[in-house]
């Protein structure tokens, strides 16, 4: 007798969405999403002349920070997935970091980039052998190695570096760049299309351009691993076993699955993904190892995950706008972020508005006040404070994980303590 | 009376093995860097031991141990409050920027200061709170964030009510008058360095967690959810609110971890260089002192011993980060160790209890009559 | 301490501890275990279990809670190894390192507590472990095929595509059936499996094993439900205190006499004599609804009312809304809409403390995650729940002496088996753990005890204790609602028993002449039972 079965959902999508007209899931939404993104971007730069909101230079930087803060989100998702809270990322970024700054000049970028993972994957090892063997608390062990993560590096930066031209206690010598790579014929037509500054046209013009010229090998690497990982995640045996192991290890065990083993996998390659973030800051972004090169990155990672909701595209579009938010600070600051307050204010009204139908009263009393007060504030100033840009990523952080933490669902055993023989 | 003695011998044993392990460690890192393990420890056992010195050390340590206790409030309760960095700093220039603006008779003076820093660590602390409580946003994400915002925003007030440090390229706030200053006392003999007076409130601090936490109705509440979130919800406890109570709590003492400095240091203004990272090592020291206020004591002792003999390591040619990997590596150790120390300590107690009951236990009963 | 001499001449047992019976040609053993032990600290498992499993039967393995049936399924099923003895399947002596060595010699074990991932599909489940691939990637295709296959063949009736979570309990045992079915299992083990159903969906079952066992698999089936068990066996294996004590036919034996064999003295009853029920009203429930976040009713409109003196029962299959009629009444869950009256008092908005301090006892349905700490010491467990009432605290300070003298008055009162006060929690046994919870939940007069299954995984000794102690103070006054899936301890203890279902009261039954099998009837719905 079979009484309460669901009509069919295709593995792997996200659970029923909301209103009925508008796609609630996978690429369409995603399509829908980026459409009325840009058409909003593009609206508030023609309102407020901040041209550099859209450009191709922000289009590409966008995407240049986004790689180190979504291969940091890969690696918690990774980790996570398999039931592992990674906190530690940080420290294995740090790591990657000096990894690469150090194998770097010595030996070429590409063996940077080797080495940084390698040396990711190493505090992974850490971390695994920490929680997975010896059952210590994921998150204690995951600060314990932020902490080591920075002091082994401070110490072998110092006998590693001494005497190096061009080198010092806190930086490696100067690096080789990687090679970058463009679509052919895109980017002259497409630069004099940005400069008419032609409402969606030209913000089009400049965001596809930064996007798909000049763009470094380690980039196309990072969104091949995005889809990379999708594919081996959710269609392959290896990564059903591994999830399994993070939404019931009881289960993944009485079926043979060896839990301890794909743990340990996630849990380094976790690490390796982490320490392939440090390599692109310090080869692609920078310019060899240096101290406090990460900056959270590896937290703001976490936070792109959770965004993402434990998912790879959700992960890459959480990422994306992180290294948006990144991208304008460390650009023509003042001006686009002062501009992105007026975006700011016009969403939580239109937020506030959406949840008062909704019945949410109290919720949308307060986003109507802060998004009032955004509108505010960008009315009675003409530019934000440097110091103020600075902190956009971290306090799109607190936003995205304040009003995207509820609705979502992690898998059922992530950070639980877990012991062979558990089960039954 | 014999369960006392081999719980107190299980609770030391953790931090004990976990320092050797890491003594180990640094000797032979020391090894694989050519450098030599004897003659270093010496160098360092014999510097640390000289008077300047050891007043260095107890001065670095009440800084430590009111950081460590900071993070135990936390911990206790199961929360992760590694904001206690962003919260000490934002709380320690706050009050050095209130208590420079105003002049009032010396404990009135100090008093106002030392409130201030507690208000303003509780509020940054609440912020993340508040995101727990109502958003569920985890502590450790939002605390980080907090901590690399209120670093900016320091840097931006910094520059708003700067004063120049004489003689130097340092921002900082303007002194605080002497009618501020926390007076300090000759602890240690053979030396003028005096020791922070502000170690009997880190040591009433102290014993205030002990009591509170361990004989108050708040404190059972506190430790239950601690232990077991949904038992304590099941018993009546309203846990978004312990969790707001406990992280401001928190965020209070925090606020104190800069008052030694800012109060009783030669230049009573808080400046670019004044020190960092403290929370981080408030977290290990927690971490090795298992949340026990003596525990956690001796702990903020050690490390700041190591920190204040660790600079004669750079007169004998060695890397004095060797004591960020001795310490690191004493966090992730002490945890382990812990994890096994427990497991053995609940399976040697099930163990001894059955035997205790099968002891007691009347023989079996015979089969039923046919 | 094994019973070697006859337990009742009049049972026909056909072995006992020392030797199996004989195996003939015609009955070739599937499974057969010799003298297996296994030790854990401070307590022996199993001790010398011996039996024979002959293929295409359903052989029963009776015991009461904590007699060691789990550990041997987990043993036979590779999730632990035995200390000594010997396992043989098909005549071959196998040992098994993992479940993965005993998938591969052919049995498969269906848990009690299902092994099931719910954010993961059914399809996904099935196949986790033994996936079919095609050039590196999962083929879906083929594991579609194949569960249909399967499921057809013995009439399960399992679609691949939903996820585990949105099943009923039926579907999911279906699905873990599958499981074993899809990795060739030849034996099945069955772990309690009646344990989350109604006697309709039990016969469902047993019609299911039946078909199994007429393509000649074998089915091991453990259970404590004696006349299930009768009812489907074909052999029966008792164990008690972790060793086989008789293997009888169902033929020739009776529950009761089954049931003395398991627990080897005379039988308590939760039967109550005289009536205690008062008019005066304790707890009024009106009209209570629940949702859920996405705003689906958990509970609808359910109105009851307990009197002093009474037990009110309520009977239901677990998920039709049980849990969160307690929560909603202990202050757990909000209430979307209706009032609870404690003695005319309104407290639908009072905090779950201030309902405590009111005088609301609680036994939860886990013990292990709403009602006791496990790393704390007995003492501070008596604390748990009533921190804000002496004897545990003077004005804001805990009274240690205080609780401390009360704890030992508890593990006195109610018979609590420890060496001491201080030990932890953990170290107790569940029977002894549940006794406490009981006695600090009697403790300071409450005016009424929400009890939900009060007596889940305690042995036989400990429930018939509990079910005095409710007795007891049902005699001096005291309210109780009772949630149970034993059926016996409801229309035992009940004076009256109420029926929910998706979140509706639908039938007012009255315990007295009400049979487990009308009882069950109207939890599934599929019945009327006498209003």
């Amino acid at each position: 007798m079979s009484t309460s079965t669901v009509a069919p959902v295709p593995p792997g999508s996200a659970p029923s969405g909301l209103r009925g007209r508008l796609p609630t899931s996978g690429v369409p939404l995603a399509m829908v999403s980026i459409a009325g993104l840009v058409l909003l971007l593009s609206i508030v730069r023609v309102i407020t002349g901040a041209d550099d909101l859209t450009s191709s230079g922000t289009a590409g930087a966008a995407l240049a920070l986004a790689v180190p803060i979504g291969l940091a989100g890969l690696g918690g998702l990774w980790s996570e997935r398999s039931g592992v809270v990674n906190i530690g990322l940080e420290g294995m970024m740090i790591m990657g970091t000096w990894g690469a700054g150090w194998a770097g000049y010595q030996w070429g970028p590409w063996t940077g980039v080797l080495v940084g993972t390698l040396f990711g994957a190493a505090g992974g090892l850490l971390h695994a052998v920490a929680t997975v063997t010896f059952g210590v608390d994921h998150i204690v062990s995951g600060v314990a190695i932020n902490i080591l993560g920075l002091g082994v590096t401070q110490f072998l930066s110092v006998i590693a570096f001494e005497g190096v031209k061009g080198a010092g206690e806190s930086q490696s010598p100067p690096l080789d760049d990687i090679a970058t790579v463009s679509l052919p014929g895109l980017r002259d037509p497409l630069l004099t299309l940005e400069q008419h500054h032609w409402f969606l046209v030209s913000d089009l013009a400049g965001i596809v351009r930064g996007l798909f010229t000049s763009v470094s090998l380690l980039t196309v690497l990072a969104v091949l691993l995005v889809v990379l990982t999708y594919f081996v995640l959710w269609r392959t045996a290896f990564g059903l076993r591994l999830r399994s192991c993070g939404e019931s290890p009881v289960a993944a065990e009485s079926l043979g699955v060896n839990v301890y083993l794909f743990k340990y996998a996630a849990v380094v390659a976790s690490g390796a993904f982490a320490g392939l973030g440090g390599a692109f800051l310090a080869i692609v972004a920078g310019n060899g190892y240096r101290e406090g090169q990460t900056g959270g990155r590896g937290y703001i990672g976490l936070a792109a995950m959770i965004f993402g909701n434990w998912r790879p595209g959700g992960l890459a579009a959480g990422a994306a706008l992180f290294g948006y938010t990144d991208s304008l600070q460390l650009r023509r600051g003042g001006e686009s972020v002062h501009a992105l307050l007026l975006l700011l204010g016009v969403l939580l009204i239109a937020g506030a508005v959406l949840l008062s139908i909704r019945g949410h009263r109290i919720a949308a009393g307060v986003a109507v006040v802060a998004g009032a007060s955004a509108v505010a504030v960008y009315v009675q100033t003409d530019v934000v404070p440097d110091d103020f840009t600075t902190m956009t990523p971290y306090v799109a952080t607190l936003l995205v994980l304040a009003l995207a933490s509820q609705r979502l669902r992690m898998p059922a055993a992530d950070g639980l303590p877990y012991r062979r023989g558990q089960g039954g | 009376m014999t369960i006392d003695l081999r719980r107190i011998a299980l609770a030391v044993i953790a931090p004990l093995l976990a320092i050797v392990f890491s003594l180990v460690v640094t000797a032979l890192v020391l090894v694989a860097t050519g450098d030599p393990v004897w003659s270093t420890a010496k160098a360092v056992l014999d510097y640390g031991t000289k008077p300047n010195v050891l007043a260095l050390t107890l001065n670095q340590g009440t800084v430590y141990y009111l950081s460590a206790l900071a993070v135990a409030i936390g911990f206790r309760m199961n929360l992760f409050n590694i904001g206690v960095d962003g919260q000490y700093r934002l709380a320690a220039f706050t009050a050095a920027v209130v208590g420079s603006s105003i002049s009032l008779p010396k404990p009135l003076h100090i008093l106002v200061i030392v409130v201030t820093a507690m208000l303003v660590g509780a509020m940054w602390a609440g912020i993340a709170a508040l995101l727990k409580a109502t958003r569920g946003v985890s502590e450790v994400i939002s605390t980080i964030m907090l901590n690399a915002i209120a670093t900016t925003l320091i840097a931006y007030l910094l520059r708003k009510v700067k004063y120049d440090v004489a003689g130097s390229n340092n921002i900082g706030t303007k002194p605080i008058d002497e009618s501020g200053a926390f007076p300090g006392i000759d602890l240690v003999p053979g030396t003028d360095v005096k020791v922070f007076g502000f170690i009997f409130v880190a040591i009433i601090a102290g014993i205030l967690y002990t009591v509170v936490l361990g004989r108050t109705r708040f404190g059972f509440d506190l430790r239950a959810t601690g232990r077991s979130q949904s038992a304590a919800v099941a018993s009546g406890v309203d846990v978004k609110r312990m969790v707001v109570y406990s992280l401001l709590i928190s965020g209070a003492v925090a606020g104190l971890v800069g008052m030694p400095q800012l109060l009783g240091g030669s230049t009573r203004s808080y400046s670019l260089d004044f020190p960092t990272g403290l929370g981080f090592t408030g977290i290990a020291i927690a971490l090795l002192g298992r949340n026990n206020a003596i525990g956690m004591a001796l702990s903020a002792l050690l490390f700041s011993f190591l920190d204040s003999s660790s600079i004669i390591l750079d007169f004998n040619g060695i890397s004095k980060e060797i004591v960020l990997i001795m310490q690191g590596t004493i966090v992730l150790s002490v945890v382990v160790v812990y994890e096994l120390v427990r497991r053995y300590g609940v399976a040697a107690e099930q163990r001894r209890v059955s035997r205790q009951l099968a002891d007691e236990q009347p023989a079996t009963p015979t089969e039923v009559p046919a | 301490m094994s019973a070697t001499r006859p337990i009742s001449r009049k049972v026909p047992v056909i072995a006992t501890t020392s030797a199996p019976p004989p195996v003939t040609a015609q009955t070739d053993a599937a499974v057969e275990l010799r003298g297996i032990t296994k030790r854990f600290p401070g307590v022996v498992a199993n001790r010398d279990i011996n039996f024979v499993v002959r293929r295409g039967q359903v052989h029963a393995v009776v015991g009461e809670n904590g007699a060691g049936k789990s550990t041997l399924m987990k043993i036979l099923y590779g999730m632990q190894r035995p200390d000594e003895g010997s396992i043989s399947v098909d005549g071959k002596e196998v040992s098994f390192h993992t479940p993965g060595d005993a998938i591969d010699a052919g049995i498969g074990m269906v848990h009690q507590h299902f092994m099931l991932a719910d954010n993961l599909t059914v399809l996904e489940n099935v196949v986790l472990g033994s996936e079919p691939t095609k050039a590196g990637m999962l083929d879906f295709g083929t594991a579609r095929q194949r569960i249909k296959e399967i499921s057809d063949a013995y009439g399960l009736d399992v679609s691949p595509d939903p996820l585990v979570e949105d099943l009923g309990v039926g579907d999911r045992q279906r699905v873990e059936i599958l499981k074993v079915l899809y990795r060739g299992a030849k034996v099945l083990i069955l772990d309690e499996p009646t344990a989350v159903l109604v006697p309709q969906e039990v016969d469902e079952l047993f019609d299911n094993l039946r078909e199994l066992k007429k393509e000649g698999l074998t089915v091991i089936f453990i259970s404590h439900k004696l006349d299930e068990v009768l009812a489907v066996a074909d052999e029966i294996t008792v164990i008690r205190r972790g060793t086989t004590v008789a293997t009888v036919e169902p033929a020739g034996v009776t529950a009761r006499q089954l049931a003395e064999l398991m627990v080897g003295s005379e039988l308590p009853t939760p039967e109550t004599r005289e009536s205690t029920v008062t008019d005066q009203m304790v707890l009024e429930g009106k009209g209570l609804t629940v949702r859920s976040v996405e705003g689906r009713a958990l509970i609808e409109d359910l109105s009851f009312r307990i009197h002093r003196g009474e037990v009110l029962g309520i009977a239901g299959v677990e998920g039709n809304g049980q849990a969160e009629l307690v929560e909603a009444i202990m202050g757990m869950r909000p209430l979307a809409a209706g009032t609870i009256g404690l003695l005319g008092e309104d407290l639908s908005t009072w905090p779950t403390r201030r309902r405590r301090e009111h005088g609301i006892g609680y036994i939860p349905e886990d013990r292990h995650r709403h009602g006791m700490l496990l790393e704390s010491p007995l003492w501070e467990n008596r604390i748990l729940g009533h921190q804000t009432e002496a004897p545990n605290v003077k004005g804001p300070w805990i009274d240690r002496s205080g609780a401390r003298k009360d704890t030992q008055r508890i593990i006195d009162q109610y018979d609590v088996r420890t060496p001491g006060i201080d030990v932890l929690a953990s170290s107790l046994s569940g029977g002894n753990q549940q006794k406490l919870i009981v006695g600090r939940e009697m403790s300071g007069e409450p005016k009424v005890l929400i009890a939900s299954h009060p007596t889940r995984g305690v042995d036989v000794g400990a429930q018939a204790a509990i079910w005095d102690h409710i007795r007891a103070a049902r005699r001096l006054g005291l309210a109780v609602l009772l949630i149970s899936a034993d059926l016996d301890e409801l229309i035992g203890l009940s004076d009256s028993i109420k029926v929910i279902l998706r979140g509706r009261f639908v039938a007012d039954v009255d315990p007295s002449d009400v049979t487990p099998e009308a009882l069950g009837s109207a939890m599934t719905g599929a019945g009327g039972a006498t209003s």
